[in-house]
């Protein structure tokens, strides 16, 4: 290690800028902060000797110095806006609506968006946020928020622990904000040091060399709000742990109870009914925006529910005792929470089919009287049904969401009985021969038109169903005390200024200079304000304008 | 309840009026110090009318709020108004700080095509969806809305410096861009001319048109460019539309809000065009030698500033309130929504702005020119994602 002697006595590392104790240059080092071509100095890091601007010669020198660059950190933030951009010109896959004609991404972009579409879903942007480069342009960011605070903190925090009172004359007179004045008095020296105490300043003294400093703590503040991103996005990789965090989806009809997914058993729900509310078309304040939007805008998604905690049954293999913990109504924006669970209201579907009855008669029966009847479950029909006559019912066909597809052959939408249709076999008592019947809503044909016997729907009930999402996740506190942090950091270093006077007896008179890391305006005041009554020249602003 | 929500209406429109004749009294500050070495009372009375302005309007919001029982931030003319009032309540307390007059010339018109603009969206009193029920609409939206109007402030000052600044002595790219930059501006205000002039005019053009399933209707205020896709005229005198909205163009109104885009980029050229003609100069080359008296270094620090303090209240309103409001809804803190996107590119963006304050060379100019790009990303937010990208935000 070179480590150069300043002439004021102090020893700074290899690659000081600016003498930690009296601020003068030191030559042969002044390219780092690019002093050498400007009149006054780069007062960033206060010209402290950096890792990365001084060594570059290992690998690992190579690496340290490329991710504590500036520059290289605004880049990464500029590559992850553009590709945060890119990713939401399009919907992602998961925002695919649900009414699409095919909510398959392979089909859904080009179908949908075209050319540009199948571009969009071919490079993989259809779910861009969770891409690995994506990722890995995240991480980058957070590497350069440790390189980059590690290099300039440390150096920085050393240089203003030893920063003294007596500078170097050079180093007042290459401030930004400086001035010179020939003569002044005790009184007036006495005046603006009470001043200074007076704009809450703390002073330094040393043979009539005054530094006075407030605020020095907001320079910490980037270091601050950097530790507290940086605990965000460790929270954020805690959370892919499924340790840290759960995510299930359930749809619960109204009546059924069933075990909560992603709780290893332990807790049942139960649905008792689920509300959906409407604004009264009425209410004259919100008429015209009811008309609008088409008549019907809803005021409350509601399910009510019972949760169960699962006690070992005594006897291995029954079913468990199940107690009632909570019983209440989960709404938006209203979850129920139990043991770090969260249960949120997050769909619906309105009047499936909960059963249907039947009957059967003579097609000759003019007024149609039941032979016998039955009902079937529609969320587990039976293969058949024993009527009490003897007659035998099969069901051949089942579709719960009954549609023509395109070919016209019958099929089921989904799985769950929105529009159930059957194909029935229909045995008359001790015969092997069946009559074929086509039942649907509104619908009730006979295939060959030869059948004796006719069925008919007579009965139905109905219910809606719940959709709820299951969620724990124990890296929220993470992700609070992250966004804390930072939320105190950058208010720390945005709110409050770091702020140094310098002054400095010459030839009878005095050096004034002052330097802020931000707010030159309010350091002008707090000068205005410590200068009056006294003799003393302000300061004037030797700032060089960028063009 | 129907009284109160026209005393509301009537104090926007003073609110309007009043921005207006403030923004009048600062341009004669300029006047006043070219004419005469002392400072007139020009500024004092625009600043007094401007805070008059301020309070008419805190009326409005607050009329609104009693009137519809939820705090008037819940859907976009809304979010917009309220938008442009933080704008002016930063102005306020700038104006004090730094008891810079020009500034009021820029920032109240700014603010004037911001309240004008939200009115282009439907401004009936809307009940709240289960999903916009939480108290968090209140801290959240008003907070990003709040920061918004300080980062938007950034623009302001930067604009003006961009103007004084500006060789205008021969023309530039960098010319060229200031001249984009005030174009845009004058078609906000071709928006607000031809709006005024159909809504005088009654014209009335109904529309139906079929989306997610129903069919709603659609009320023109402009004649039909673009019609609704798919839609059907049923007003009988009414001009059929040249074309139909394009299908991926969402939300409810669509084809209503992009025939008036198309609407205001006409006025806005003729207005620009006019303007040329008859000033023979680019707008900016107008304005600069009004602008002489002011200082550039105190207009880059308070683009900077503005920055610095309106970062945190963004990431506080914009990041980490919303991100709460969506745990407690949804479960999930962030969902990767389009709106969301675009306040975490809003926020990159400004990370970027304070990083690269850091280096030499980035002060001045290209700061003018950050804020300017960053308060294009903020309307665009405001605007274009609800228009173009649908998504949970698309209310309105």
């Amino acid at each position: 290690m070179n480590k150069i002697k300043c002439e004021c006595g102090h020893v700074n590392p290899e690659g000081t800028v600016l003498c930690e104790s009296c601020g003068k240059p030191i030559e042969g080092n002044q390219h780092i902060d690019g002093n050498d071509k400007k009149k006054l100095l780069n007062m960033r890091y206060d010209g402290t000797a950096r890792r990365s601007q001084t060594y570059n010669k290992s690998i690992i020198d190579k690496i340290w110095s490329f991710f504590s660059s500036v520059k290289v950190g605004v880049w990464l933030i500029v590559l992850a806006l553009i590709a945060s951009a890119i990713g939401s010109i399009f919907p992602q896959e998961m925002y695919i609506p649900a009414d699409a004609p095919s909510r398959d991404p392979a089909v859904f972009y080009e179908a949908q968006y075209g050319i540009f579409g199948l571009i969009f879903y071919q490079l993989g942007f259809h779910n861009l946020y969770s891409s690995w480069w994506y990722m890995v342009l995240i991480a980058l960011i957070g590497i350069s928020l440790v390189i980059c605070s590690l290099d300039r903190f440390v150096p920085l925090y050393k240089a203003l622990k030893k920063q003294k009172a007596k500078r170097h004359e050079t180093f007042l007179r290459r401030q930004r904000l400086f001035s010179e004045t020939n003569a002044v008095t005790d009184e007036e020296i006495q005046l603006i040091k009470q001043q200074l105490k007076n704009q809450k300043y703390k002073l330094q003294e040393e043979n009539g060399h005054i530094l006075a400093e407030k605020g020095r703590f907001s320079r910490w503040g980037p270091y601050v709000n950097h530790i507290g991103l940086i605990i965000i996005l460790l929270a954020a990789i805690l959370r892919l742990t499924p340790l840290f965090y759960t995510n299930e989806y359930v749809w619960v009809r109204e009546g059924q109870q069933l075990v909560i997914p992603g709780t290893d058993g332990e807790y049942y729900i139960e649905n008792k009914d689920f509300i959906i509310e409407t604004y009264d078309k009425n209410d004259k304040k919100f008429q015209e925006a009811i008309v609008k939007e088409g008549g019907e805008i809803p005021s409350n998604f509601q399910t009510n529910a019972i949760i169960y905690k699962a006690e070992e049954s005594s006897v291995p293999g029954a079913d468990p005792d199940l107690t009632k913990i909570i019983e209440d109504s989960i709404r938006m924006n209203q979850p129920i929470q139990f043991d770090g669970y969260s249960i949120y209201q997050s769909g619906y579907q309105l009047n499936e089919f909960t059963n249907m009855t039947f009957k059967l008669h003579e097609v000759e029966d003019a007024e149609e009287k039941a032979l016998g009847s039955f009902t079937i479950d529609l969320n587990s029909p039976k293969p058949e049904y024993i009527l009490d006559n003897g007659f035998k019912v099969e069901i051949s066909k089942y579709y719960p969401d009954y549609y023509l597809n395109d070919n016209n052959i019958p099929a089921s939408k989904t799985n769950f009985p929105r529009n159930p249709a059957f194909v029935l076999l229909v045995y008359p008592p001790d015969s092997e021969e069946a009559e074929v019947s086509f039942l649907g809503i509104g619908k009730n044909i006979d295939a060959t038109g030869e059948n004796d016997y006719k069925l008919g729907i007579t009965d139905f009930e109905m219910h809606d169903v719940s959709g709820l999402a299951v969620k724990r996740d124990y890296s929220l506190p993470f992700f609070g005390l992250g966004a804390l942090i930072f939320m105190i950091g950058v208010i720390q270093g945005m709110y409050w200024q770091h702020r140094r006077i310098w002054i400095q007896p010459s030839n009878g008179g005095l050096l004034m200079a002052a330097h802020t890391n931000k707010n030159w305006f309010g350091v002008k005041k707090d000068i205005e304000k410590v200068i009056a009554g006294t003799q003393v020249n302000m300061v004037n602003d030797q700032q060089e304008l960028d063009d | 309840m129907g009284d109160l929500t026209t005393i509301s209406s009537t104090m926007l429109y003073i609110t309007f009026i009043l921005y207006l004749i403030a923004t009048i009294f600062f341009a004669a500050t300029i006047k006043d110090k070219r004419t005469s070495s002392k400072k007139g009372n020009a500024g004092k009375i625009g600043i007094t009318i401007t805070i008059i302005g301020f309070l008419s309007q805190l009326t409005y919001f607050v009329t609104r709020w009693i009137a519809s029982g939820h705090v008037p931030v819940s859907n976009l003319f809304e979010f917009m108004t309220f938008f442009g009032m933080s704008l002016v309540l930063a102005f306020i307390i700038i104006y004090f700080i730094y008891d810079l007059q020009v500034l009021g010339l820029f920032a109240l018109p700014v603010a004037l095509i911001i309240i004008a603009y939200a009115s282009m969206f439907p401004t009936d009193i809307s009940p709240l969806v289960p999903s916009l029920q939480s108290h968090w609409l209140y801290i959240h939206v008003t907070t990003v809305s709040l920061a918004e109007g300080i980062l938007a402030f950034s623009f302001v000052s930067g604009l003006i410096y961009l103007i004084r600044q500006i060789d205008q002595t021969k023309s530039s790219k960098r010319t060229a861009w200031l001249e984009v930059v005030l174009y845009s501006l004058i078609v906000f205000v071709g928006f607000i001319v031809i709006t005024v002039t159909f809504n005088m005019m009654n014209y009335n053009a109904t529309f139906t048109y079929p989306t997610g399933g129903q069919t709603l209707e659609s009320n023109y205020h402009l004649p039909p460019i673009a019609g609704p896709n798919d839609g059907e005229l049923l007003t009988k005198d009414a001009n059929q539309p040249l074309f139909e909205t394009p299908a991926w163009m969402h939300g409810a109104d669509a084809g209503r809000k992009f025939n008036t885009l198309i609407w205001s980029f006409i006025t806005g050229t003729v207005l620009y065009v006019l303007l040329r003609v008859v000033l023979r100069k680019r707008i900016g080359a107008v304005i600069q030698p009004l602008l002489k008296n002011t200082k550039p270094d105190l207009l880059d620090e308070i683009t900077y500033r503005a920055v610095a303090i309106g970062f945190p209240v963004f990431t506080l309103g914009g990041l980490i309130f919303a991100a709460i409001w969506a745990q407690e809804a949804w479960g999930r803190f962030w969902g990767w929504d389009p709106k969301e996107v675009w306040a975490l590119i809003t926020w990159f963006f400004y990370a970027a702005f304070l990083h690269l304050r850091l280096s030499r060379g980035w002060h001045g100019e290209k700061s003018a020119w950050l804020a300017t790009v960053g308060f294009a990303i903020i309307m665009f937010n405001l605007v274009a994602v609800n228009l173009v990208l649908a998504g949970l935000h698309s209310y309105a």
